[in-house]
């Protein structure tokens, strides 16, 4: 009896020794779950996270949000034709089941991301034709000069042909069919972790692949993540606390300093690619959600900037953001091309000239207008938005606020439902083309989707389409620059502030915050 | 007999069709799953193309007959938010509900019947006293605030227990239970006491004033002036005769503590259907609400269905009284 306690012990003791050799598992919490694990099924935030640790793309953006090369070593347009970018696959790369990683997957993966069930078609919509080239290269044929096509590809990720057919898994997810895709809820990836385990919405447990090409490139030093998704905020901020995970994302802000004030523990900040700011009805002759009759104030630009001059933003980063936020006077994150500073500048908070300019306009007693707001999608967006009801009361604006949650948020933009509204916005490509593509251009059957303004200006849409295929880049730049001019002296939109992610860790973790909130956890270090 | 029977078992379907309908009435109020379900990149067309696809381009009484086709051939549809079938999302996650309800049911009747007992035979001792001012505190603060003050001491401050999850669990057949590993059972303390607070608290004063009434008959004078034990007295003659309204409201309420163990299963991240309907909710995963609240509102008019059929087979004045009103 007395030996097999003391046999006990020992394993017990090894258990414990061999735990602290092992000791780079990390647990990862964060509020959402991926919703599925095939790639190409949801272009969404959490399920790209956790697709890159068991995938790649053939290009992606490290901590820095750079540009790196994945699957591909080496990319540039053809000298022979414009129309064609060539990419040049790494050598030597497998998949987890053991296959080799070639172009016909390429090929192969970039069909499957461009079929109709695809949630990622719409960044391919340039490619015409995907070709083998010669030696080890791949040859992405365009419609016409793509120079950003390279930004489009950081989230799309190779799967192997065999393996999906094999599996059934060459369709993406289709809602009709009542089954599941293979590939939702199986992984076969060429990335640096190997998925060991997953119940949705519970745990998903992923190990090291020890025959990584790059384990001698990157830190590697994590070998097994648990992820778990919390969906409580004060919850998750208490497994951090109590040392159950090492790792959140989404800390709220309210518990920041309680974070970064306990022993062991770490709070590191990146600016967001998020920019969060206000769009208005300006197209319309007469707006319904406003007290005015027979006229829509929002279409006057001086109505628009006596809105724009009331915002005080750096109240509203002090006070409802307690600090974290980068108040703006543009709707694109700093890291965008395009941005400049003087683009960035707050915009001077003048209520005198504020209300001056309303009287100008014609409205010396101000108006009424309902604003729609969002109330679970970004970091304190309701009270964001209470902020500014109580700056515009101060020129003489009455808002009614109407808050409510995403799901019922969101579509009143796509429907144009609205005539004051707040919105996020954040720009996977890095380019400002994004931006105006989406809530610029007028709103047509491909352009302008989110854009809810009304706005139309056939002279700027061109300029916007013409973006596509300028591919001297001096000359596109200048019409970026041109666009933004047009788009600021419209005061078409209201900027508020860029978004700052918090990362929450444990003090033997250490990594750069990403500014798509996309930790890869290949560059994590642990000590 | 059969008669009542069939006619209760007629009017539950109704019950349930009529649950239905007003379920699917309700959806479009909670919101719009197409942007959900697309990326920020899709075009007006994608919206269009997806709204056909999954039919909710149709009127609800529509899409609720489609349903309930589907739904008699046992096919409740896909998630929108999982792309998995739902039955077999909510056969996942129902034994984590139902474990966890089945746990804080069970901690509830013990120490509800305990303390009602204790603080009706001591009923002005100080712990009585005391015992019945924190029951008021129990009752009048909300879930989630219980949840995550329990979870504040115990978990953050003095590391006893989890505060998330179900901890590791083990599959036996198709069933994932938390009942036989260690971390396992450690997870359940905190959500049990909190979804069961309430519950206990309800049991405690009901047990009590019943007791009280008892106490005082003349048939537990006589009990005492024959001599038997205090003990005897108040467990063997008394606490029996007070229990026949503690099982019907307890059996009641186990229907209450599955359906409501939503705000529970949120605060500690429990991975039951409760959590599953309100990511479904968020999501406007219109198959999964349908389904769960389906599977809500069968098991509630089950229950009174059995209800009904035990007073039923029990009072016979209800059978008497029926005969002559025909």
């Amino acid at each position: 009896m007395k030996l097999t306690k003391t046999a006990l012990l020992a394993t017990t003791a090894l258990g414990i020794l061999a735990g602290a050799a092992s000791a780079e598992t990390l647990r990862w919490a964060r509020a959402g779950d991926s919703l599925t694990l095939d790639p190409h099924a949801q272009n969404e935030g959490p399920t790209h996270t956790l697709a890159h640790q068991i995938y790649e793309p053939l290009l992606l953006r490290d901590t820095a949000g750079e540009l790196e090369g994945a699957l591909a070593t080496d990319w540039a347009v053809s000298e022979d034709d414009p129309n064609v970018w060539i990419f040049t696959l790494r050598e030597g790369v497998t998949f987890h089941g053991g296959e080799t990683f070639d172009a016909e997957d390429v090929i192969f993966s970039i069909e499957r991301a461009k079929s109709p069930d695809s949630d990622m078609k719409e960044l391919l919509n340039s490619i015409v034709e995907v070709r083998a080239g010669e030696g080890n290269t791949v040859e992405f044929v365009t419609d016409g000069p793509n120079p950003i096509l390279p930004s489009n590809l950081t989230n799309l990720f190779m799967m192997d042909k065999g393996w999906a057919e094999a599996n059934g898994a060459v369709d993406v997810q289709d809602y009709e069919g009542g089954e599941t895709t293979f590939a939702a809820a199986n992984a076969n990836g060429t990335g640096p972790y190997m998925l060991e385990s997953r119940e949705a919405d519970v745990r998903t447990v992923l190990v090291q692949n020890e025959d990584y090409w790059g384990m001698d490139e990157f830190p590697m030093d994590v070998t097994r993540i648990e992820f778990t998704p919390i969906q409580n905020a004060a919850t998750r901020v208490a497994a951090l606390l109590s040392g159950e995970v090492d790792f959140i994302q989404d800390v709220p802000v309210q518990d920041l300093e309680r974070v970064d004030s306990s022993d062991g523990l770490q709070v590191k900040n990146a600016p967001q690619n998020r920019t969060i700011f206000f769009g208005m009805n300006v197209g319309a002759d007469d707006i319904e959600n406003d007290d005015v009759e027979g006229a829509n104030p929002l279409s006057d630009v001086r109505v628009r900037e006596a809105m724009n001059m009331a915002i005080n933003r750096d109240a509203i980063q002090q006070v409802v953001m307690r600090g974290q936020s980068q108040p703006t006077g543009v709707i694109m994150p700093p890291f965008v091309n395009g941005w400049t500073e003087e683009l960035d500048a707050v915009p001077e908070g003048d209520m005198e000239a504020a209300k001056q300019l309303l009287a100008d306009a014609g409205y010396p007693d101000g108006f009424s207008i309902q604003l729609d707001c969002p109330n679970d999608r970004y970091i304190n967006d309701e009270a964001i938005c209470q902020a500014v009801v109580g700056m515009m009361a101060q020129a003489g604006i009455t808002v009614n606020l109407d808050s409510k949650p995403k799901a019922q948020h969101f579509p009143l933009i796509s429907n144009g439902t609205t005539d004051f509204y707040m919105l996020g916005w954040g720009v996977p490509t890095f380019d400002s083309e994004y931006v105006f593509n989406f809530l610029v251009h007028t709103r047509g059957d491909e352009l302008g989707s989110w854009n809810a303004t009304g706005y139309s200006n056939p002279e700027l849409d061109e300029k916007i389409v013409s973006l596509a295929s300028t591919t001297d880049l001096d000359a596109r730049n200048a019409t970026i620059a041109e666009i933004w001019d047009t788009v600021q002296s419209e005061t078409l939109y209201l900027p508020v502030h860029h978004q700052v992610l918090n990362w929450g860790l444990s003090g033997s973790v250490d990594t750069e915050v990403q500014p798509e909130d996309q930790p890869k956890f290949k560059y994590f270090s642990m000590n | 007999m059969l008669a009542f029977v069939l006619r209760r078992v007629f009017q539950s379907i109704i019950v349930l069709l009529v649950v239905g309908l007003v379920a699917f009435s309700m959806f479009t109020f909670v919101g719009d799953p197409i942007d959900n379900m697309l990326g920020q990149e899709r075009t007006q067309a994608d919206i269009e193309r997806l709204r056909q696809q999954l039919g909710l381009d149709q009127p609800f009484v529509v899409q609720y007959w489609n349903f309930l086709q589907n739904a008699a051939q046992g096919n409740f549809g896909v998630s929108y938010r999982q792309g998995r079938p739902v039955s077999e999302i909510l056969l996942e996650r129902a034994p984590a509900t139902l474990e966890l309800a089945a746990v804080s049911a069970l901690f509830a009747m013990a120490l509800g019947i305990g303390l009602g007992v204790f603080t009706a035979i001591r009923r002005d001792g100080v712990a009585s006293n005391l015992i019945m001012s924190i029951s008021l505190i129990g009752v009048s603060l909300p879930t989630f605030l219980i949840g995550i003050l329990l979870i504040w001491v115990f978990a953050v401050e003095l590391s006893w227990l989890p505060s998330f999850g179900r901890g590791e669990v083990v599959q036996v057949g198709g069933w994932s239970t938390g009942f036989l590993t260690s971390s396992g059972l450690k997870a359940l303390i905190l959500p049990a006491i909190t979804l069961g607070l309430y519950q206990m608290t309800l049991i405690m004063r009901l047990v009590r004033s019943e007791m009280l009434e008892v106490l005082r008959q003349d048939y537990i004078r006589f009990a005492r002036a024959r001599g038997l034990r205090e003990r005897a007295v108040n467990f063997r003659h008394a606490l029996k005769n007070t229990l026949v309204p503690v099982i019907t409201v307890t059996g009641l309420q186990l229907g209450a503590i599955i359906a409501f163990a939503i705000i529970t299963e949120t605060v500690f991240q429990w991975p039951g259907v409760g959590l599953l309907f309100i990511n479904a909710i968020q999501f406007v995963d219109i198959p999964v609400m349908a389904a769960y609240l389906m599977l809500i509102s069968v098991m509630f008019v089950g229950i009174n269905l059995i209800v009904d059929l035990l007073y039923f087979a029990i009072d016979p004045r209800l059978r008497a009284g029926r005969g002559k009103g025909h």
